[in-house]
């Protein structure tokens, strides 16, 4: 007996000498060095713009804070993680680093001592740009103003706020590695993909994603409900009731140059990163990344609704509430078949946030409203009211009913009861 | 992915939208008349196609659900009146909402994602309309209470460094143009909640912060007293705000750009 609880031991600690031996080894560095021979402007110029297609200063400024000083939270399901300073501040930004550090942030997800970083800095993604951007986007933020500012402590719980949970975390779901291009397809493509694989960052909301945080990787792209800020980020594959199937390329290139298109116009967490990095972008870039979009494969049918008589029957009921109150609050602009009058109001028949499976964005699009982002292309966007105080839930659920089940739409009910946990979720 | 939903669900889906067009959103006549549904509904469509009015009521309609029909709040409710406001007030607090210096949700969201040129073009539509205002509420306060608010607002009390309201936001309340607002016409709750946040440091200006100054030099019996007076008050009938700025504000305001030419 004894020796069989020492054998059990020995091979726990094998087991538990075993992972720490892969986890180093899979943190060991292939460092590739910086290739500067690129002009020091036209560097910055070029960093300057990756930043925006990066998005980075959403994440790393405070709401009315200065540009690049971190500070603005970031929650996740383990806890609140808080950017860092991106200034060139010496003492509580980014002054005494260089490029090769930055690359190591960027590329191994590792800070300058090391310290292993949490993956809501995105460097799953990150890790995919080359060198050269990683140099790039640091010589840019070595021209932003220093901001004395210190980094906030994380606020994570136990045991998330670990470093080997982190490697472990690691040793799952991150393998640092550069954007292969892909020979058979063309450059368009492949430089779409670098941008929605790396900078983009976009499944860091359009995939769903496991217990622990991880993507799904073998549903990229896919669609998922974002951790805490209660949206439901769409599908992006080709899947053609919820995804971007039935969507043109310009449909595409329209929306996310300018927030508004013949399909639908973003709202929600979407409509900021339309407004502060997409609608920057060059027209060749937000082309290649329809383009890559466009390829992105078929997923799997989901299961359809198919109710019972007596579900039927209820339905019936709740849909000629909602098509009394869709005549009288949204008619007038989505109209009366929910053609809307796109790009200012967007069509509703055949819209995919209405022909999807989880009800969550329409709900929230009734009870918060919005306004597309204000972009270059489209400065002065139409707003719809915020419903929230005119319909109570049973309204709200029957008016989504309605527009989920109309003009060729069939996603089936909705319940006041889902209306309900959406009226306090924060609105972003 | 939706192959199978697709072969099924319109075909469902569509038949149930003719039913409850045809019940509810047409009247009986049209199934009286021999005109087939599908020519109206191609009527309907067309109609629909076209674009909507190139105006800016019809761009912030939004803001109507809260703010009353064309921003003219009625005072029952919390939401304030902004129609006639001056247009730098309304773009200094559109602002504020953006960059997180005033605090309400729906505001934030709203027009979290939107540029300066717009919120200014915002801002100058609703400073455009000058419309009645609804009668004063009925405050039931103790006269005494009423006659303190009156003090305060006329005269200020200079041993705890208060200034008069007069002095800036206008000799009849009405704001002060560009950016000052005017406090009567307001409903009492929005004005107590104002002077509350502004206390408990949760509405902020653009540095420096005047009122936030003077909200801290307040205490509770003061912004009871405020408030009831104010929100008692008949708008007078020329309602538009002030000409210009105090020569010499009391205090340094962030928000108000100094006249050209003074200090």
């Amino acid at each position: 007996m004894k020796k069989a609880i020492l054998l059990l031991f020995v091979g726990i600690a094998m087991f538990l000498g075993g992972m720490a031996g892969y986890v180093y080894l899979l943190e060991q560095e292939n460092e590739q060095t910086g290739m500067t021979n690129e002009d020091a402007n036209i560097q910055v110029i070029r960093g300057k713009y990756l930043a925006l297609a990066g998005n980075c200063a959403a994440c790393h400024t405070l709401r009315g804070g200065a540009a690049y000083a971190g500070g603005r939270a970031v929650e996740t399901p383990f806890g609140r993680v808080y950017s860092s300073n991106l200034t060139a501040d010496a003492k509580t930004g980014l002054g005494n680093w260089n490029a090769d550090d930055f690359w190591r942030a960027m590329h191994h997800g590792k800070s300058k001592d090391g310290r292993l970083l949490y993956p809501a800095f995105p460097y799953p993604n990150y890790t995919r740009i080359t060198r050269a951007d990683s140099d790039a986007l640091f010589a840019y933020l070595k021209t932003v103003p220093a901001v004395e500012q210190p980094n906030r402590e994380h606020e994570l719980r136990f045991p998330y706020d670990s470093q080997v949970m982190l490697a472990l975390w690691r040793t799952l779901y991150f393998r640092p590695g550069t954007f292969q291009p892909q020979a058979g397809k063309s450059a368009e493509w492949n430089r779409g993909a670098y941008l929605v694989q790396g900078l983009g960052h976009c499944n860091a909301c359009h995939t769903s994603r496991d217990p622990l945080g991880g993507a799904n990787t073998h549903e990229d792209l896919d669609g998922g409900m974002m951790a805490m800020s209660s949206w439901y980020a769409p599908s992006l594959t080709a899947s053609s009731g919820t995804g971007l199937g039935k969507w043109q390329k310009q449909d595409i290139v329209d929306l996310l140059k300018t927030g508004v298109s013949q399909r639908g116009a973003v709202f929600g967490p979407m409509a900021e990163v339309v407004y502060r990095s997409l609608q920057h972008l060059t027209d060749s870039d937000v082309q290649a990344i329809a383009e890559y979009l466009k390829s992105l494969p078929r997923s799997e049918p989901i299961a359809q609704f198919n109710p019972s008589l007596e579900g039927r029957q209820e339905m019936y009921r709740v849909m000629e509430q909602g098509a009394k109150l869709y005549k009288k609050h949204c008619a007038d602009c989505h109209g009366e078949n929910g053609n809307g009058k796109a790009p200012a109001y967007p069509p509703l028949a055949g819209n995919h946030t209405l022909t999807m499976r989880s009800a969550v964005n329409p709900i929230r699009m009734v009870l918060n409203g919005g306004f597309p982002p204000g972009t270059a292309g489209n400065p002065r966007p139409y707003g719809m009211p915020p419903f929230r105080s005119v319909l109570n839930d049973d309204e709200v659920a029957a008016v989504v009913t309605y527009i989920r089940n109309s003009w060729g739409n069939f996603a089936g009910p909705v319940r006041a009861n889902e209306v309900d946990r959406f009226r306090s979720a924060p609105v972003n | 992915m939706m192959s199978n939903e697709r072969k099924h669900a319109p075909a469902r889906g569509a038949v149930y939208a003719r039913c409850t067009r045809r019940a509810l959103a047409f009247p009986a006549t049209c199934l009286l008349l021999v005109a087939l549904v599908a020519s109206s509904a191609q009527c309907a469509m067309a109609a629909e196609l076209s674009a909507p009015p190139d105006t800016m009521a019809q761009r912030v309609a939004a803001c109507m659900v809260c703010h009353g029909k064309e921003g003219r709040a009625g005072n029952d409710g919390y939401h304030p009146r902004i129609a006639g406001k001056p247009e730098g007030y309304l773009y200094n607090q559109l602002v504020n909402f953006r960059e997180g210096r005033r605090h309400n949700a729906a505001m934030a969201y709203l027009i979290g994602n939107l540029p300066d040129t717009y919120l200014r073009e915002i801002a100058a539509y609703f400073a455009a309309l000058h419309l009645p205002y609804p009668p004063p509420q009925s405050v039931a306060v103790p006269p005494a209470t009423l006659a303190h608010g009156r003090e305060l607002i006329t005269q200020g009390d200079q041993s705890r460094d208060i200034p008069p309201c007069v002095a800036c936001h206008g000799k009849t309340l009405t704001g002060t143009q560009p950016a000052i607002p005017g406090l009567i016409g307001l409903p009492r709750v929005y004005l107590y909640a104002q002077l509350s946040s502004w206390k408990n440091g949760s509405r902020h200006a653009a540095a420096p912060d005047c009122m936030a100054k003077i909200a801290g030099r307040l205490n509770w019996e003061d912004v009871d007293a405020v408030t009831a007076y104010l929100a008692s008050q008949p708008v007078p009938a020329d309602s538009a705000p002030a000409a210009s700025n105090p020569v010499k504000p009391p205090l340094e305001c962030g928000s108000v750009p100094a006249r050209e030419g003074k200090p």
